[in-house]
């Protein structure tokens, strides 16, 4: 079957089986192997797209169900010579160690940053009018995403400083 | 997986074609293991009138294609219903909630061990194949409403929610007509039939979840207990709704998460507490009614003390008593 898909900014029109689910597309397919397979399950993380501007596990995608959908990767936020904010951060604060679960960790987090901006509450929040970005509430926040190595401070480290760049 | 026929419903008399699929964060990943293993899946993600929430009279109308993320952050349902978006955040990853629906949680499966495993017996997965989790390691098993068959437990922490908050199912059945069920005639127990889970008949499909209209004042809670601080399906949860009336507790609605194989409720609880003053000594005998005096696995023994904990310590937040020494639930980690 055939599905047409925007990715990081150009349509994209890909031959697939049913079965294809959306990390295997932009792995396989589309040659974009920065998203990462972990456990292909939902469970840790690391094939974290945007999808319409929301992040979702792209393992838990099928690529049949998202005809005409746009699509961020990591490849589509910065580039060698033009790192975004958390990008940046995460080199400045070491914000890994085996650098695996880096690609989902930076996708899922600036989609973190601009939903505690419009005031999404999480599960910590003293209130459901929103919070502050307390270590208590990005830890939450970014429960998605594993790290095996167990950077998490550090992670947290460069996603704070990535969002006092951004205000 | 095995191979599947993808349909696209245009209609929703599509939705009877096969195995519908929304969200597909439980259903996809059931399917890569082969637990489930639909022949044709029906994509109604793109019915029309599905992803709305709309006033109804007092209270709200959310369409089933509403995800998670949509209905914990809507400004309504904050101010009215909190308990509900308490429990929706308590659940998954955020990454989860942005695809999961209203319907499609309502319908997730159990997270028993022994479902997911295909080399074990497991009548739900199997009718009539045997329950391994009988003699095997069940910690997340259920202490309530089991079966000789099966002994999981419902996973849902909206659905505990939206038991507590008297939140009616509305259904379109084949023949096009619509009802509404209330969440708590919603699920059946396991019986000798645990693969059929809901009243859900062939070809109906789950439209919408309707809230009644919100109580004045109420207090609201979701207490959530858990193996780590995030991203956990619960041991035990309570969902609590109170209204102080003065020094006495009204309109109290109780629904326990975890327990069971549905949202679980006890009304011989709750007619204990309707009317009375908060009181300790009370929380205890309440506690005593509810709590089982054995589990039907030795490994959910520790739930009948977590619930009965769990229990007193939300009724003492909702009364204002404070959390009871002891009965502290981590809310923060580093």
């Amino acid at each position: 079957m055939k599905t047409t898909l925007t990715v990081n900014g150009r349509s994209h029109q890909v031959e697939h089986d049913a079965r294809r689910t959306l990390l295997d597309t932009i792995r396989d397919d589309l040659g974009l192997p920065g998203t990462k397979k972990g456990c292909d399950h939902g469970q840790c993380g690391a094939c974290t797209i945007l999808l319409n501007g929301e992040r979702v596990n792209s393992c838990l995608c099928l690529t049949a169900m998202h005809d005409g959908d746009d699509i961020t990767t990591i490849e589509g936020i910065g580039s060698p010579d033009r790192l975004s904010a958390l990008q940046k951060a995460f080199v400045e604060k070491d914000g890994y160690q085996c650098g695996y679960c880096t690609p989902g960790q930076i996708m899922s987090a600036t989609a973190m940053l601009r939903e505690v901006s419009e005031g999404a509450p999480s599960y910590v929040s003293g209130d459901l009018d929103g919070a502050a970005l307390t270590d208590a509430e990005m830890a939450e926040r970014m429960s998605g995403n594993l790290c095996r190595c167990s950077a998490y401070p550090l992670i947290r480290e460069a996603i704070l400083m990535a969002s006092e760049a951004e205000t | 997986m095995r191979p599947i026929d993808y349909r696209r419903a245009s209609s929703f008399d599509d939705a009877a074609a096969g195995q519908i699929i929304a969200g597909g964060t439980n259903l996809l990943d059931l399917m890569k293991i082969e637990v489930m293993t639909p022949d044709t899946v029906v994509d109604i993600t793109r019915l029309d009138g599905l992803s709305t929430i709309e006033a109804e009279d007092d209270g709200l109308r959310i369409g089933a294609l509403v995800t998670n993320t949509m209905l914990a952050n809507d400004a309504r349902v904050r101010a009215g219903w909190p308990l509900l978006s308490r429990a929706i955040l308590a659940g998954a990853s955020a990454q989860i909630r942005n695809k999961a629906t209203t319907g499609g949680n309502l319908l997730q499966r159990t997270r028993c061990p022994y479902f997911y495993d295909t080399s074990q017996a497991c009548n739900k997965r199997s009718p009539g194949e045997g329950c391994a989790a009988r003699g095997g390691a069940g910690r997340m098993l259920a202490l309530f409403g089991t079966s000789d068959q099966c002994l999981a437990a419902h996973p849902s922490d909206m659905a505990v929610a939206l038991a507590a908050l008297q939140a009616e199912v509305e259904i379109r059945g084949a023949e096009g007509r619509r009802r509404r069920v209330p969440i708590h005639d919603f699920y059946r127990g396991p019986g000798d039939r645990p693969d059929i889970e809901t009243v859900l008949d062939r070809g109906d499909l789950i439209t919408a979840v309707v809230l009644p209209r919100p109580l004045e004042g109420a207090r609201q809670t979701y207490r959530k207990v858990r193996d780590r601080a995030s991203y956990a399906f619960a041991l035990v949860s309570v969902a609590g709704s109170v209204t102080m009336d003065g020094e006495t507790m009204s309109d109290v609605s109780l629904a326990y998460g975890s327990v069971a194989p549905h949202p679980w409720m006890d009304h011989d609880v709750v007619a204990m507490l309707e009317g009375e003053r908060p009181s300790d000594a009370l929380f205890q005998r309440a506690a005593d009614r509810l709590v089982p005096d054995s589990a039907p696995h030795p490994d959910t023994d520790y739930k009948r003390t977590l619930l009965r904990r769990t229990f007193i310590a939300t009724l003492r937040q909702l009364t204002g008593l404070g959390d009871a020494t002891g009965t502290d639930i981590a809310r923060t980690h580093g």
